[in-house]
């Protein structure tokens, strides 16, 4: 490195401006998106040579078009409002509620050993079963959907929070009742830090359940403004191109949320590590 | 000094009454649906201000016995006293230092040491003053901020330390608290040790495989035998043996032990 450092400075400024850009290519890992400009071209090469028909692949050209058409008239972005704004709430919601009751599972065995079995029936029962049952309870509206989001942002914290508080290894439990120390300074100084990285877990699977939760409360329940609302308008239209730019947007805001998580998770891991 | 058979009353003990006494202790554990017995009728009693060192084998109970002291296990025969009084769980008047240093990792160095006294009804102010006036006892008042990560071993043993030592206990349980240390180490914290035990005034029980330990710190060393754990044999500890590790009452006293616990001293004599 050093070596190349050296040189650097004695090459003449064109040679150095490339290896600079070398350097900037080196840094940003292509192999990621070698398949997803493989894909692009495989989508171009269909629309172009007529593999499948137009009327069932569009053109990214299409796609983009719409893209633009639906900004500048500004109904997108109240879908993508109303879309997050139920999943934010959904989230708030079923995350409070798994930190409470994990953390309650994890204070009391008693409670543990009383509610905690029914919690783990609960998650093996596949997230989509519920959409019925809460529909009728709830209606197909904004409340069903929202609690939909909850119950299913609602699973992974609360594991995680139990796992978590009640998985204080043994010395720590013998410390704190050497220094005689009260539930709540137990909690507040042994239990929820040694459970935090079990917690952001949760939290992290959450975001991830909550977003499907979101797409799946849109499509299956009443129809309203929001990304899903779009999604079933484009195939009963037959719009293929807004049916392609939804679900890329869905895709793009998953994976968003997705980095979004993981960056939040290595600063945990660093601070937790200090 | 005080009468016989005076009652005896937390701020003043009468020495007539042993600070510690142990009568008649067994203890057994259930293993694999049998009752293997750990204890063996250990009976001992422990002046005010002395310090005892029990040396014994590994696999002899000696933590086990210290965790009956401390309360956290109840479940055994015989009884132990403090003052006169059956010991019924934990207790703010006894403190314990664990051979791992058992520091929370996200509590800073002065975080550590102030949840000793998170129990003990001071003021806030109160709490910083005797957590400072700890860590100045054990010489890591610049490390007040510090993340037990960033300490060296010898250092988080010596906050550990000044953690057992925070609500001025009576009673200061030391289960072999330098043995995870090297070796020099080992020794400067010998030396520090015995400084604040006798500072602080306190009643220390020490268990330990290091007879040169065991000397140097106790008035009296109590030998054990293992399976089951029981008492082989007390000895004082002359002073002049505590005082000086390569005087000849020390070295005669250190081959007693270690004869008693059957280690030939031959071997090492003839290398």
């Amino acid at each position: 490195m050093s070596i190349d450092a050296a040189a650097a400075t004695t090459l003449p400024a064109e040679a150095r401006a490339g290896t600079a850009l070398r350097s900037v290519t080196r840094r940003i890992d292509w192999r990621p998106w070698t398949a997803f400009a493989a894909l692009l071209a495989l989508w171009f090469a269909a629309h172009h040579f007529g593999w499948v028909p137009a009327k069932y692949l569009p053109s990214p050209l299409a796609v983009v078009q719409r893209l633009i058409r639906e900004v500048t008239a500004g109904t997108l972005l109240d879908d993508l409002h109303e879309t997050l704004r139920r999943n934010l709430s959904g989230l708030v919601i079923g995350v409070a509620a798994g930190l409470a009751l994990g953390a309650l599972l994890g204070a009391s065995s008693l409670v543990g050993r009383i509610v905690g079995p029914t919690v783990l029936a609960q998650r093996q029962t596949a997230l989509f079963a519920w959409v019925p049952l809460l529909a009728m309870w709830f209606g197909g509206g904004d409340t069903g959907k929202i609690t939909f989001i909850a119950v299913a942002a609602f699973q992974p914290v609360v594991i995680g929070t139990w796992r978590g508080i009640s998985l204080v290894p043994a010395t720590y439990r013998e410390l704190s009742h050497v220094l005689l120390l009260s539930r709540w300074n137990y909690m507040r100084l042994v239990a929820l830090p040694h459970a935090l990285p079990m917690i952001f877990t949760g939290l992290h699977g959450a975001l991830i359940y909550a977003w499907l939760a979101t797409v799946g409360s849109e499509l299956f329940l009443n129809i309203s403004p929001g990304l899903g609302g779009r999604l079933n308008e484009g195939s009963q239209l037959f719009e293929i191109d807004l049916l392609f730019l939804v679900i890329l947007l869905f895709g793009l805001i998953g994976l968003g949320f997705n980095t979004l998580a993981e960056r939040a998770e290595g600063l945990l891991i660093r601070w937790n590590n200090r | 000094m005080n009468a016989p058979f005076h009652s005896p009353s937390p701020q003043a003990p009468a020495t007539a009454v042993p600070a510690l006494d142990i009568r008649h202790v067994s203890k057994a554990f259930v293993v694999d649906g049998k009752a293997v017995e750990v204890l063996a009728d250990i009976s001992l009693s422990v002046e005010a201000g002395s310090f005892v060192s029990i040396v014994g084998a590994s696999g002899c109970g000696k933590s086990t016995l210290l965790r009956l002291i401390l309360g956290l296990d109840l479940d055994y025969a015989g009884e132990i006293h403090l003052d006169g009084r059956p010991v019924e769980g934990p207790g703010p008047e006894r403190s314990i230092v664990f051979q791992e240093h058992r520091l929370l990792p996200w509590l800073t160095v002065e975080g550590n040491v102030g949840a000793a006294l998170l129990h003990s009804g001071l003021d806030a102010a109160a709490r910083r003053r005797s957590v400072a006036e700890h860590l100045e006892l054990v010489g890591l008042e610049a490390f007040a901020k510090a993340y037990p990560a960033q300490l060296s071993g010898g250092m988080a043993q010596r906050v550990a330390i000044a953690r057992a030592l925070a609500n001025r206990p009576r009673f200061l349980l030391l289960d072999e608290p330098l043995g995870a240390l090297d070796a020099l180490t080992r020794l400067r914290l010998q030396g520090e040790l015995k400084r604040i035990v006798a500072y602080e005034g306190a009643t220390a029980v020490l268990v330990t495989h290091d007879v040169d330990e065991a000397v140097f710190l106790g008035h009296r060393i109590v030998v054990l035998h293992p399976r089951p754990g029981r008492i082989a044999a007390v000895l004082e500890v002359p002073e002049e043996a505590r005082a000086d590790r390569s005087s000849p009452a020390f070295v005669a006293l250190r081959d007693r032990v270690l004869e008693l616990l059957g280690v030939s001293l031959g071997e090492g004599r003839a290398r």
